[in-house]
């Protein structure tokens, strides 16, 4: 596995209209990390990966190294579920925009365990589960060795979630891929994370998981009253092991 | 029905058929089955003011669609401007200058087409215009479909969207501006709309769903023609088509869907 910097983030600024998301955000991605991005509702995670994917005007720095190639697995999908369009129909899609050779399908399709008859079937009709593989699919055509999730169980059972959980894993070994995560569920960062990012409107905190995600600094980013004081008191983002004192 | 006119309007009015069931399909799928019916209704007050002023109703009718769609784009670009209310507003106040503007004697010809006979010269104009809305649904298809799926994927796939938007609407527009004159302003979108319709209830592929709503469309052209000539001897052609569309729509109901 090679090493060095792939993303560097400079003084990060997003806004929507007069409403500030994210504010001087600064952090870097090695080849071959993984990060978690965690923090409460409306902290700016979705935001900052679209942020990172250019699909969102931003203020300050985002530099990806040259050879990154990113892949991408939103959230949820708001598709009409009623469209006649099978999953092989959107991989296909995607290989013939990226003029892909057609063999890339079957490629991605194995190494999600995407079966035939899911491939032919309509999105409509396949299982939260299988949906969620397919959207890992198509975030794997074109050799991507970043991947970006956002949340990608969001919509499963924990059956499910750990099936999602381990082909992430899985996948990140065998193509050496660099992972950028959004997620709730702290075990997963635990588990899988060597760094955590964590936002919220009032303290940022970056490193590995063992370091920067003790109990003072989950308590100060999910419990509302503490954000509350934390405000009022005008605090400068800051490194979790201050948070202690103000609680 | 011997003479060449007649001959060349029929034909482009089956190749029209073809393209419409094309474009009609990713409408239906974009669910801008309103905007097709507002765009095809903007073209009304620039047929009134050609009949009015006595030059090329296309060449009106043309004008006023070709604005009606960079209205149109620009609403769906402006998420915060309630897209439906502002498209209502075009939608009648466009029938109603139309109906001001349009001299009474030609108000059924505006409204409902009328077919003639054209000239060679206007029929490979035609051909070129429907061969060109072919390419496009053809080339542009991969990129329309990630874009239906998810505006944000197609991005972050590189797609430039604001572009595709535009383009598939002037498409749209052009395939209304063809279909205008014999069909007439006020169902000059159903036939992009109904066949698409029938096509949906017979197919879950995107291939065959293209496929459906071009034969239905197709057929419902076909039939028409046929029974105006032989059986029913109609001013206008348009509505003849639309109902045999609508019957066909009609019978893909008793079909269980695909």
């Amino acid at each position: 596995m090679t090493t060095g910097s792939i993303l560097s983030v400079r003084g990060l600024n997003i806004q929507f209209g007069s409403r500030s998301v994210i504010q001087n955000l600064s952090f870097d991605v090695d080849t071959g990390d993984n990060v978690a991005i965690i923090g409460p509702n409306g902290a700016g995670k979705t935001v900052l990966l679209k942020a990172l994917l250019g699909l969102l005007p931003y203020e300050g720095e985002i530099r990806w190294s040259p050879g990154a190639r990113l892949g991408y697995v939103p959230q949820k999908v708001a598709a009409d579920r009623q469209m006649p369009i099978r999953v092989h129909d959107l991989l296909a899609a995607k290989a013939r925009v990226l003029k892909l050779h057609s063999r890339s399908i079957e490629t991605v399709a194995a190494a999600v365990d995407l079966t035939p008859e899911v491939l032919t079937a309509s999105i409509g009709t396949i299982s939260s589960g299988q949906f969620q593989k397919a959207l890992i699919a198509f975030a794997l055509l074109g050799e991507p060795n970043v991947l970006l999730f956002d949340e990608p169980t969001a919509s499963l059972d924990e059956l499910a979630e750990e099936k999602i959980y381990d082909l992430v894993e899985r996948l990140q070994q065998e193509k050496h891929l660099t992972v950028v995560l959004v997620s709730h569920d702290l075990s997963i960062v635990y588990r899988a994370a060597n760094k955590v990012l964590c936002l919220s409107k009032d303290m940022v905190c970056f490193g590995p998981p063992r370091e920067v995600l003790t109990p003072a600094a989950l308590e100060a980013m999910y419990s509302a009253p503490s954000k509350y004081y934390l405000h009022r008191r005008g605090l400068e983002p800051m490194q979790s092991d201050k948070v202690a004192e103000h609680d | 029905m011997t003479d060449s006119g007649t001959i060349y309007g029929v034909i482009l009015a089956l190749l029209f058929a073809v393209a419409a069931g094309l474009v009609g399909s990713f409408a239906l799928m974009k669910r801008m089955i309103l905007a097709a019916d507002v765009i095809s209704h903007v073209a009304l007050p620039g047929l009134g003011l050609a009949f009015l002023l006595h030059f090329n109703p296309l060449l009106g009718g043309g004008i006023t669609l070709f604005l009606g769609t960079l209205l149109i784009w620009q609403l769906q670009k402006k998420a915060s401007l309630s897209t439906e209310v502002a498209i209502g507003v075009v939608f009648a106040g466009s029938v109603a200058i139309g109906a001001v503007l349009t001299p009474k004697e030609d108000f059924v010809e505006a409204f409902f087409g009328k077919f003639e006979q054209i000239s060679g010269f206007t029929f490979w104009l035609g051909v070129f215009a429907i061969a060109l809305i072919v390419y496009f649904v053809l080339r542009f298809k991969s990129a329309l479909i990630l874009n239906l799926f998810s505006p944000e994927l197609a991005a972050a796939t590189g797609i430039k969207l604001n572009r595709l938007n535009l383009l598939f609407l002037l498409v749209f527009s052009l395939t209304v501006l063809i279909g205008l004159r014999f069909m007439g302003a006020l169902l000059a979108g159903a036939l992009i709309i109904i066949p698409a319709a029938t096509g949906r209830r017979l197919a879950n592929s995107i291939s065959r769903f293209l496929l459906a709503s071009s034969l239905a469309s197709l057929l419902a052209v076909g039939i028409g023609f046929l029974l105006n000539a032989y059986v029913l001897h109609n001013l206008s052609i348009a509505p003849t088509i639309v109902i045999v569309s609508a019957l066909l729509f009609g019978l893909s109901l008793i079909r269980s869907t695909a």
